[in-house]
């Protein structure tokens, strides 16, 4: 039995458990093709228009395994880290698939809930169990097998710096982000933003291959440790209640204070909940306590890769100017 | 100190009462307008959902005139609203406003920070418990008596003879309501505002056809930003209901689960199969709302919600099959700093009549579009 994974949201954390775990329960993983524009058209087609893009296109992966799985994986994530939550469209992404997409095939959502505890994983693990009608022993077998897997891939993104894709593929000679760490010359710049959207090349169009390809060094919050991460959230007056905007504010804060960084971009989507509140408030710290140029990079289906380029250059080339010749121009020209 | 909070609807009336007899001085922001909105929107985050815009508004007005402390309540997620507070503090700080901000969080581990928060508010003027209880029944018998007001002419409104008598009406008593004060006097009132409903001539032979009202709460209970709505059908002819009533707010919101009104949690799984699970605000809760209204007979409902919002837009995707299986119409308006009364108001006529054409088809059982 072939059990389809669409390539989009948390495919990007944690992809490597899903997979290790249902190849060990004996199943076929299929995975949804690259975003590609077929796919947003499909998702934007399908889904509720006030949606955000990385949900629409949600849609499109899902659309786009109909036919070549027997059961989609979709699980209801609420919450994965304790006393926090993702964002109220990941509550119901499941029932949002269900009324939008005609002739899905069977799909497995069970509820991801961490809410009151990391240990209320072992819900997530019986209820695919019972999804799947496979023994508990066997799943709980299979869910360690797979979570030494999914650690692995976590400490391999902290420690080598690598983004997702490479770690996934093994690619360790492509990961060029690597070599340009050595280089400590080079620009460093602060990539912020939801692993779902810098990590795909097409919803981010590219920004994390011109990055590389202008040897800029960047990091982003899923580099850096869950120390670093509550170091930085330790300014803020109330904890935040969304896990991927503390990841966001977290490591934003931890840097800035530290002044590592020549540069932040921000990308969100439109209509991203979190990001417009977390996003203003870096923003304005950013503005009123550093001196860092910050970019705020918009992303829904209608932006154009032209416009998403010049935005980009320009933004590089203030950091290279700053780093370079601010000592050296005058201002009267 | 000199307190503020932000408008949502009349709230500020019952809010305003529970301040003064505990002895502050108060001073709730202007009604709603056009500047206050541009102010919001010009200091807020460009895709900030519109509550907070016009909150952030509101205490630009209320600074003007001199309030110094705002109270506000705060959330644990996931709907934006509970870092209202946190961004909104941080937009005042930096137009360079000195002031106060008291949040109130919902307690959540964190019981003993909300009890010395309250504490903080009550003790500076030195109030017994029985003054804090004396405030707060008032306070209460006030929304009670607000949300009375609320149905009772909505209902008028549809089948009034003489268009507006009912909005005169409605202000009237809305004035007598603020300028009561005492507990008494407020039980003597209620009976003469129940009887002065039956001063206005009806035509009783009219059927109105009734519409609910669903969504999210601030679009609901604030007139400004939903255009009058209710007043708008009114005058279309409609009886028009809400799902959520300030007194029902503060019922299922603020009381801890064990007080909460047993029929909200079966209301809640009217819901499923189509939303299965708490999705933050009240995202399931209009979608069970929906399904409640078309039990109860009524002949269509209108969905609300803020640009962006994203508990509704959840609510939104599972609308059309919700419609299809209660056979009741739903139109969802979405509600920002653009929307102009003017689009607003063709949307409601043409809902309005398809509804009325519906209905002929079903006594007709047949009709030629034709002649």
């Amino acid at each position: 039995m072939y059990i389809g994974i669409p390539r989009a949201l948390f495919y990007y954390k944690y992809y490597p458990f899903w997979k290790n775990f249902f190849e060990s329960l004996g199943y076929k993983v299929v995975l949804s093709s690259p975003t590609n524009k077929e796919i947003v058209k499909k998702g934007i087609e399908l889904c509720v228009d006030d949606a955000c893009l990385p949900i629409k296109v949600f849609h499109g992966h899902v659309a786009d395994l109909i036919g070549k799985t027997d059961a989609i994986y979709i699980p209801r994530i609420i919450s994965i880290e304790p006393k926090e939550y993702i964002c109220p469209k990941f509550l119901g992404l499941p029932d949002m698939i269900r009324n939008s997409i005609p002739n899905l095939p069977y799909v497995i959502d069970p509820e991801l809930n961490l809410y009151r505890g990391k240990n209320k994983i072992l819900n997530h693990i019986l209820q695919i169990s019972e999804f799947l009608n496979v023994s508990k022993r066997k799943a709980f077998v299979a869910y360690n097998k797979s979570l030494r897997i999914q650690r692995q891939f976590d400490s391999q993104l902290v420690e080598k710096q690598m983004i997702p894709q490479d770690a996934l593929y093994n690619n360790q000679e492509i990961s060029s982000n690597n070599s340009h760490i050595k280089n400590s010359n080079n620009l460093k710049v602060l990539l912020l933003g939801h692993n779902y959207n810098i990590y795909d090349d097409f919803i981010s169009m590219g920004l994390i291959r011109k990055l590389q390809k202008q040897n800029i060094n960047f990091i982003t919050s899923e580099m850096v440790t869950k120390k670093i991460i509550l170091e930085g959230t330790k300014k803020l007056e109330k904890d935040m209640f969304w896990t991927l905007g503390k990841q966001t504010i977290g490591t934003a804060y931890y840097f800035l204070d530290r002044k590592k960084v020549d540069g932040i971009i921000h990308v969100a989507s439109f209509g991203c909940g979190p990001d417009s509140l977390v996003g203003e408030l870096i923003e304005k710290r950013t503005k009123r306590d550093y001196n860092i140029p910050f970019l705020y990079l918009n992303l829904d289906e209608h932006a154009a890769e032209t416009g998403f380029n010049t935005r980009l250059e320009a933004f590089l080339d203030v950091l290279e100017g700053r780093k370079y010749f601010e000592d050296n121009i005058s201002t009267y020209g | 100190m000199k307190i503020t909070f932000p408008h949502m609807g009349n709230i500020y009336i019952p809010l305003k009462t529970l301040f003064e007899n505990l002895g502050f001085e108060v001073i709730p922001p202007p009604p709603c307008t056009k500047r206050t909105l541009e102010l919001g929107v010009a200091n807020s985050p460009e895709f900030a959902c519109l509550p907070l815009k016009i909150n952030v508004g509101n205490f630009i007005e209320a600074f003007e005139k001199g309030a110094d402390t705002i109270v506000m309540a705060g959330g644990i997620g996931p709907c934006r609203f509970g870092y209202y507070g946190q961004v909104q503090r941080e937009i005042l700080k930096d137009l360079g406003f000195n002031f106060n901000m008291i949040i109130l969080e919902p307690p959540q581990g964190h019981f003993f920070e909300l009890l010395k928060k309250i504490n903080f508010i009550i003790n500076k003027k030195n109030n017994s418990i029985k003054d804090i209880i004396k405030a707060a029944t008032l306070a209460w018998k006030k929304a009670v008596l607000l949300d009375k007001l609320d149905v009772e002419i909505c209902k008028l409104r549809a089948i009034e003879i003489t268009k507006g008598q009912s909005d005169g009406l409605y202000n009237y008593n809305l004035q007598r309501i603020i300028e009561i004060n005492d507990e008494k006097e407020m039980s003597a009132y209620e009976v003469e505002m129940l009887k002065s409903f039956s001063s206005i001539p009806v035509n009783n032979d009219k059927k109105p056809i009734k519409i609910g009202i669903v969504g999210e709460i601030y679009t609901i209970l604030e007139p400004f930003v939903n255009l009058d709505i209710e007043k708008q059908l009114g005058e279309l002819g409609t009886e028009v209901y809400r799902n959520i009533y300030i007194t029902d707010w503060v019922r299922e919101n603020l009381l801890p689960s064990f007080l909460k009104p047993k029929d909200y949690k079966k209301m809640l799984d009217l819901s499923r199969p189509f939303i299965n699970c708490f999705i933050g605000g009240h995202g399931q809760e209009s979608i069970a709302q929906i399904v409640n209204f078309s039990k109860m007979g009524f002949d269509g409902v209108i969905h609300l919600l803020p640009f962006t919002c994203m508990p509704e837009i959840v609510a939104k995707s599972a609308i059309p099959k919700v419609s299809q299986k209660y056979s009741i119409p739903v139109m969802t308006i979405v509600l920002d700093e653009h929307s102009a009364e003017t689009g607003f108001r063709t949307r409601l006529e043409a809902f309005i009549d398809m509804i009325y054409h519906n209905k002929e088809g079903k006594d007709f059982a047949r009709v030629c579009t034709w002649n």
